[in-house]
């Protein structure tokens, strides 16, 4: 009943937290739109790359492009997501050395919904929109045989990758409490694990395959579910139910995440500053 | 010879202002390893596919991987380099206070830059490249001469880029507001520096003109003179031209906008 209590609680406060920053940015409409746009042209810049790549080349790893479309897109509207909804999270060491965090813990909210919704940038959707563009157009383009159960498993990776790079966002920043002035490292998992699913499995090394299946379960995000659509044979050999496993993934990545992150905040010494 | 000494100061003084964010330069180590070994892996795939594409073997790829993991920070390639801070004091008016000083605005800026990148490379670059050559075969040269003229790039690639954003900063005496240009700066310094894929492998008419605009400067002119494919002299003359015409461009700017402040009355 009192964890229910705080969901909420956290929910109403993200909420209100979210819509002020949203006010605050609507305020000057043409640069936000702008802004939107800009966002969108950034983040299109890692697909670019890829069109680069294959003006040169037919397949990539064996994979033809309507299929690296396919990963790219499920791999950039679950990160685009966890980044709409968490992505301030990485604000979080300039609050601890300017101590400002310290004001966030006084406040009768969950912290963890005043750091998420901390500057909350709706030109976010940029990386959303481009990311579910390109899913669009290779859901189209893809050969697929379409199913009941290859259909139903499309938003369920992309919710389940959501929630699984959102565990990564609150891991890192509870390990930004440890380490402080250490955004970037959360960068490497962040924007590196997108980078890395926007690309075929085949083209790592096994050991890096091994690693962010079993170690930092990224290869649920995309690799795994989607080797069962495209019927391309599974990362690593894991077994053909693996493929729905996704939503179990996201489940207990967020709870290592809560744990961590409740550690990591009752070890937090103020600056002092 | 008291100017030299004063540019030198404000380099020493650059250097010194990054030096002291240590965690972050650890973190930014890391990063630019677990990056560089990301699009190592992609490279090596599409070498596989395509042997030889843009005149590299798979050596020279990997190489020109770790170079960009390298330079990224050291040429602020996305930006995020002098020019931040120049546009801030722009926007502010605390320009103001910088004109009044008995020193070259541009050089000043460029001196500065010059200390931040020679931090950046020496704290945030070398060890990815370390890395890269320890656990991936690279294309090194072994005679001397070939380091020495990459370093000469290297020098001149610092200027370009310092260049670029410098005009890109100046623009905010007109628009009031860096965010946009930052935009821009972030778009084609990723784009045209060839951080996504080596110029020389862009297609067609396309690949032509991205290899003669001043961003193939900055990693594709260094790396060419590293691996040696290109004649390190045909490359100091390119790099040297560009960074003529930009810190020209840079000085006509800067005096029409200085003129706007004076104006303004700061």
């Amino acid at each position: 009943m009192a964890e229910r209590g705080v969901l909420l609680e956290g929910l109403r406060a993200y909420r209100m937290i979210a819509g002020m920053w949203v006010r605050s940015s609507m305020t000057y409409r043409t640069s936000f739109v702008v802004t939107v746009f800009g966002n969108l042209t950034v983040t299109g810049l890692d697909f670019v790359a890829i069109l680069l790549m294959f003006s040169q080349v037919d397949s990539l790893g064996g994979w033809s492009l309507p299929e690296v479309a396919f990963l790219y897109g499920l791999s950039a509207t679950a990160f685009g997501i966890a980044d709409l909804v968490l992505g301030s999270m990485d604000v979080l060491g300039a609050r601890m050395r300017d101590g400002s965090f310290d004001t966030l813990l006084v406040r009768p909210a969950p912290v963890l919904a005043q750091v998420g919704a901390d500057r909350f940038a709706l030109r976010r959707l940029g990386r959303i929109t481009q990311g579910a563009v390109v899913l669009g157009w290779a859901l189209v383009s893809v050969d697929v045989d379409w199913s009941a159960a290859k259909v139903l498993l499309v938003p369920v990776m992309v919710v389940s990758g959501a929630a699984i790079f959102s565990a990564v966002f609150v891991a890192g920043a509870a390990f930004q409490i440890y380490a402080q002035d250490a955004a970037e490292v959360q960068n490497a998992f962040t924007y590196g694990g997108t980078t890395l699913l926007q690309y075929p499995p085949s083209v790592f090394g096994k050991d890096l395959v091994r690693g962010v299946t079993f170690m930092l379960p990224l290869a649920f995000v995309n690799w795994v579910p989607a080797a069962y659509v495209l019927e391309r044979p599974y990362p690593i050999g894991l077994p053909g139910w693996a493929a729905f496993a996704s939503p179990l993934v996201a489940v207990a990545c967020c709870a290592l995440a809560g744990l961590a992150w409740r550690t990591g905040l009752r070890s937090y010494r103020s600056t002092g500053s | 010879m008291g100017s030299a000494r004063l540019y030198a100061a404000v380099a020493a003084g650059g250097f010194r202002r990054y030096a002291t964010y240590r965690a972050a330069t650890l973190a930014g180590v890391f990063t630019n390893t677990v990056f560089g070994v990301i699009l190592v892996y992609t490279y090596l795939a599409l070498w596989d596919e395509k042997p030889h594409l843009g005149g590299y073997d798979q050596a020279q790829a990997v190489t020109y991987v770790w170079l960009g993991q390298c330079l990224y920070a050291t040429l602020a390639i996305q930006g995020g380099g002098a020019e931040k801070d120049l546009m801030e004091r722009i926007r502010t008016g605390e320009i103001a206070v910088d004109l009044y000083r008995p020193a070259d605005l541009q050089l000043w800026w460029l001196a500065g830059d010059v200390g931040r990148a020679l931090f950046q490379m020496l704290g945030r670059g070398v060890i990815p490249f370390l890395f890269g050559a320890v656990f991936f075969p690279m294309a090194l040269p072994t005679e001397v001469a070939a380091w020495a003229a990459f370093v000469v790039t290297l020098l001149l690639a610092t200027i370009v880029s310092f260049a670029i954003r410098y005009l890109a900063a100046l623009s905010v005496f007109w628009l009031m507001d860096g965010m946009g240009v930052n935009q821009v700066l972030v778009v084609t310094g990723i784009f045209f520096s060839g951080m996504v894929l080596p110029l020389n492998a862009f297609p067609g008419v396309f690949g032509e003109i991205v290899r003669v605009l001043p961003w193939a400067a900055q990693i594709q002119m260094p790396a060419d003179v590293l691996m040696g494919e290109t004649d390190p002299l045909r490359a100091f003359a390119f790099q040297a031209a560009w960074a003529v015409a930009l810190l020209t461009a840079g000085r006509l700017v800067q005096s029409a906008a200085t003129r706007r402040v004076v104006v303004q009355g700061g």
